[in-house]
């Protein structure tokens, strides 16, 4: 699907600022997911050594993942808000 | 201590609270007072369902036996919200604009509306949820046991078991089934399940505050706690951790319940966004306290404890009844809630895709005149829900509950994401066919039977144990829990992996195989280009559809006064008076997504079909879908055009070539033949004047005769000059026109004397019927008679036959008024008939009367007076037809 065969209007290759800013921040929070799912497979490390990881330093490490891709998530959302271009309404579609 | 029957108490005004919680928000839906119902923080906590009972009690006991792996449950459903843009955007996207009942309903629709899809995976999804519900009537039952404080008893088990399951029933009918909303949302249940969502949270919240501040003392405390503990060291296999964190992040996606307050009760845009950040949010609050729990009831609680069951004893063994009880309500919701929606999901699509197809089928070609369709839904609906909890209850009943039912929890998830691939397929790939999916959902339900579910009944319950030792008939290759000899394997694992990946690789390679059919590609389209197309393709050819045959259907299904609403409304869009609009594409597409609302897809489309006669694509959709052909096709015939074109204008061009040169050939001969025409009199003149200058004895009769002939000749150069002029001035536009009236017949009779007068010695037999000659005209009549007086000599002097004959036909016709000069003569040789009206032509080379003028004066002056001249091939002899303007000739009669 990388070919957009949209008839009509064309796309215009460079954007201003506010739009850039916009599609950059759709950019992050579509790889906000990916850095959780990186961050959450570390574990698959800690089976190596020879002495295992004490449990608390687990539970530690992944709650604190788990709060900071929360708040990433709603930071982000909220960016969206803001930058949401007025006339569009959301409808656009990045790619 | 609690007693049972407080807790019965309890129980039973901690539902009537939930009835009262959801009855309010269905009045205040039913009153249109939406806006606090639809909040993105209710949307968020219905999501909750995904925590059941399972969840609730069974992480705690998980944790006791795998230690973290139990937080992969909530940790896979955490990155597919924070990963909203990528996948559940679009999914609820599709699900507002498709009209979207169930996932049953989405895979049907995705691929051409088909109902055997629909059918295949409502099974799977029965199959997969019936245990499930069994597990949250299990751990309700276990729980009241634990206030019981008697030993277990089988009878008392079930008795509870059997009358949770009749309420939640009760519930499920009243507020599921209340309305066959168009929407299928449910207010109601959404607020009730919002409300079960805050108190299974604060429950657990609280025990795990207790835990933690009152018996451990404190964080740092607990911390310590956990690491002195069997659970101290990180100890969970790699490939279960990434594999459940997958197979929970798929099973979240496709679970028939989660779909349902995911896509199908979803509003708005601005739901999930919130739900994006706040659910996850959710799930790490409910997990937070799990592993202390877990801890601490190791620490606290005699060897052999339930550990599925310590969120209970727990707080019951330091005397806290009330935090007992809440927990209770907590595990109690968590099972209410799970159950209750799990029944609405499965009836729907029962319902949709089971029953509603069946009952049309019996029904056949009576969708427009049999009885009212939405008490048969509701009935459907409600049948469907009872019988979905008792195929719950019965399973509980059978398998007697205990450790098989505990483990099916995940072999229930790994049976419902098998629709994983035909779900993403479906949204992000056009190529994706319904061969396709029907093989995939095959080949992975297969596979998850032979491999997990079978034998998650215990090995030799339903497969025998040979099956796992040798394999089948001594197949190794074959034995369920080494598939293809792969051994070693953690069993979930195996399933997980092996049903997945046949199922990808038979949906993909069966799509690239297949072609899809006209619904499918155009479904397919909409579904994939949902951003870019929020109108959806037509489907409804204009056809035969009646409107009031659909009215009545409609009215049967939406209800009268909506159904005439939507009526209504159509009409007035196409701008029609009254109430019922013309069966367009559009309204037939929009009153099929409108009842698809209520039925499905599949059986929307086959009850509009069955009124509309089945056409089910309309040629500009077939068009739309074979795009590429037409284009091609009409490159190809444009080409074509072109080159014909071409060859004409070259055949033209030929054609003009040909002609001048027969002009230029022409004009040289009238050169020559003017000169001579010209010389001829001259010399005659010269010769005679010569005479009369030189010979003196003339007599005065030669002189006489001599001098008439220099006159004669003189008159013959005069009249040629004459034409000459009068052709100039005629091309140039300078004439002026005499206009008069007159009658036809005079001007024809002037003509016929003026040529008899003329030349006395051919003659030539004129046929006239005068009867048709009366008629007036207003023209030039002098130049009109000159014409005519042309054409008549012209057939005197160029007729060939012994005996001369001319026919002068008058009639009348549209163009006008039509008179037509025909003899019996051998006519105009075809190569010259294009030229006899161009000046210097002569017709044949014999006999000098004209410089050939004559007919290009004629052609002149009828196209002064507005008409036209024109030689009439295939006739007798030569044919010419002058007409004369209608308005001209009738203004005059």
């Amino acid at each position: 699907m990388s070919i957009d065969p949209a008839p009509g209007p064309r796309r215009p290759l460079f954007v201003e600022r506010q739009t850039y800013r916009r599609r950059r921040l759709v950019d992050a929070a579509r790889a906000l997911p990916l850095l959780g799912l990186l961050l959450w497979c570390v574990p698959l490390l800690w089976l190596i050594p020879e002495e295992p990881l004490p449990t608390s330093t687990a539970l530690v490490y992944l709650f604190v993942v788990w709060a900071g891709l929360v708040v990433g998530a709603a930071a982000m959302i909220f960016a969206l808000r803001r930058a949401r271009p007025i006339e569009t309404g959301g409808t656009e579609r990045p790619r | 201590m609690t007693t049972l029957n407080a807790l019965a108490a309890i129980s039973v005004a901690y539902v009537a609270l939930l009835f009262a919680v959801a009855f309010v928000a269905e009045r205040a839906a039913y009153r249109g007072h939406t806006g606090w119902l639809r909040a993105p923080i209710v949307y968020t906590l219905s999501l909750s369902i995904y925590c059941t009972a399972w969840t609730f009690y069974g992480a705690v006991g998980s944790a006791v036996r795998n230690g973290l792996e139990y937080l992969t449950i909530y940790l896979g459903p955490s990155l597919v919200l924070i990963g909203w843009w990528w996948i559940l955007r679009k999914l609820v996207r599709i699900g507002r604009a498709q009209r979207i009942t169930s996932v049953a309903d989405l895979i049907s629709s995705r691929y051409g509306k088909s109902n055997l899809l629909g059918i295949g995976v409502t099974i799977l999804a029965v199959i997969g949820t019936t245990p499930y519900i069994a597990l949250q009537l299990q751990s309700v039952t276990l729980s009241v046991e634990v206030f019981a404080q008697t030993a277990p008893q089988p009878e008392h088990e079930r008795y509870t078991a059997f009358w949770v399951a009749a309420g939640l029933a009760v519930f499920t009918v009243i507020f599921g089934t209340r309305n066959l909303d168009a929407n299928e949302r449910h207010h109601g249940v959404v607020m009730a399940i919002a409300v079960e969502a805050v108190v299974k949270l604060a429950a657990l919240l609280a025990v795990g505050g207790f835990v933690v501040w009152g018996i451990a003392g404190g964080v740092g405390q607990v911390l310590e706690r956990i690491d002195a503990s069997d659970l101290g060291h990180w100890d969970v296999s790699g490939g279960r951790w990434a594999g459940l964190m997958l197979l929970s992040a798929a099973a979240f996606l496709c679970l028939p319940r989660m779909f349902q307050v995911l896509v199908v009760e979803n509003d708005n845009d601005e739901q999930l966004r919130m739900a994006a950040w706040a659910f996850p949010l959710y799930l790490m609050m409910m997990s937070l306290f799990i592993v202390p729990i877990a801890v601490v009831g190791l620490d606290v609680l005699p060897e052999g404890s339930n550990p599925d069951l310590f969120v209970l004893t727990v707080p019951l063994a330091f005397g806290q009844d009330q935090l007992a009880l809440l927990s209770f309500l907590g595990g109690f919701s968590s099972a209410t809630s799970m159950v209750i929606v799990a029944a609405i999901a499965l009836s729907t699509m029962v319902s949709n895709h089971i029953v509603m197809p069946i009952w049309l089928r019996l029904q056949e070609g009576a969708a427009s005149v049999s009885g009212d369709v939405r008490a048969v839904v509701l009935l459907s609906r409600r049948l469907s829900i009872a019988g979905v909890l008792l195929l719950g209850y019965l399973y509980y009943a059978v398998s007697g509950g205990g450790e098989a039912l505990a483990v099916i929890g995940l072999v229930s998830f790994t049976g419902v994401a098998q629709v994983l691939p035909a779900m993403l397929g479906g949204i992000f790939w056009r190529g994706a066919t319904r061969i396709g999916a029907l093989s995939g959902l095959t080949v992975g339900f297969v596979v998850w039977l032979y491999t997990l579910y079978l034998p998650s009944f215990g090995s030799g319950m339903v497969l025998p144990q040979p099956f796992f030792e040798t394999g089948p008939l001594g197949l190794s290759w074959l034995n369920p829990h080494a598939l293809f000899g792969i051994d070693g394997l953690d069993p979930l694992l195996h399933a997980v992996l092996w049903s997945l990946s046949l199922n990808t690789l038979a949906f993909f390679a069966a799509s690239l195989m297949s072609f899809p059919s006209p619904l499918e590609r155009l479904q397919g389209a909409q579904f994939v280009n949902v951003q870019q197309t929020p109108g959806s393709a037509r489907s409804w050819s204009h056809s035969t559809a009646q409107s009031e045959d659909l009215m009545v259907m409609a009215q049967r299904i939406l209800g009268a006064s909506e159904a005439q609403a939507l009526f209504q409304r159509a009409a007035e869009e196409q701008g029609l008076e009254g109430h019922l609009p013309e069966p367009t594409p559009a309204f037939l597409q929009a009153l099929e997504r409108e009842l698809s609302g209520s039925v499905g897809a599949a059986t929307a489309h086959a009850m509009v079909g069955q009124i509309t006669g089945g056409m089910a694509v309309s040629v500009e959709d077939l068009m739309a879908v074979a795009d590429e052909t037409a284009q091609m096709m009409e490159y190809s015939a444009r080409l074509k055009a072109q080159s014909d074109e071409l060859a004409r204008t070259a055949a033209q061009l030929r054609a003009a070539n040909d002609k001048m040169t027969r002009l230029s050939v022409q004009k040289d001969a009238f050169l020559s033949q003017i000169s001579h025409e010209l010389r001829t009199p001259m010399t005659s003149i010269r010769a005679f004047s010569e005479i009369l200058r030189d010979a003196e004895e003339l007599g005065d009769a030669d002189r006489n005769r001599y001098a008439s002939i220099i006159h004669g000749e003189a008159i013959r150069l005069t009249r040629l000059l004459d034409d000459l002029l009068d052709l100039s001035v005629l091309e140039n536009g300078q004439v002026k026109l005499d206009m008069a009236e007159g009658r036809l017949e005079d001007v024809l009779d002037r003509a016929v004397a003026a040529v008899s007068a003329d030349l006395g010695d051919r003659s030539l037999a004129i046929r006239r019927d005068r009867t048709t000659e009366q008629v007036w005209l207003r023209t030039d009549l002098e130049r009109l008679s000159q014409v005519f007086i042309n054409l008549i000599a012209n057939a005197r002097k160029y007729c060939d036959a012994a005996e001369p004959e001319l026919e002068i036909r008058v009639s009348s016709d549209a163009q006008g008024l039509v008179v037509d000069f025909i003899d019996n003569g051998s006519g105009v040789s075809p190569e010259a008939q294009d030229v006899i009206f161009e000046k210097f032509a002569r017709v044949g080379e014999m006999k000098a009367g004209g410089a050939g003028l004559g007919l290009a004066i004629c052609r002149q002056i009828v196209t002064r007076l507005g008409g036209e001249i024109l030689y009439l091939p295939d006739q007798r002899g030569a044919a010419f037809r002058v007409i004369l303007p209608a308005p001209q000739a009738l203004a005059a009669q």
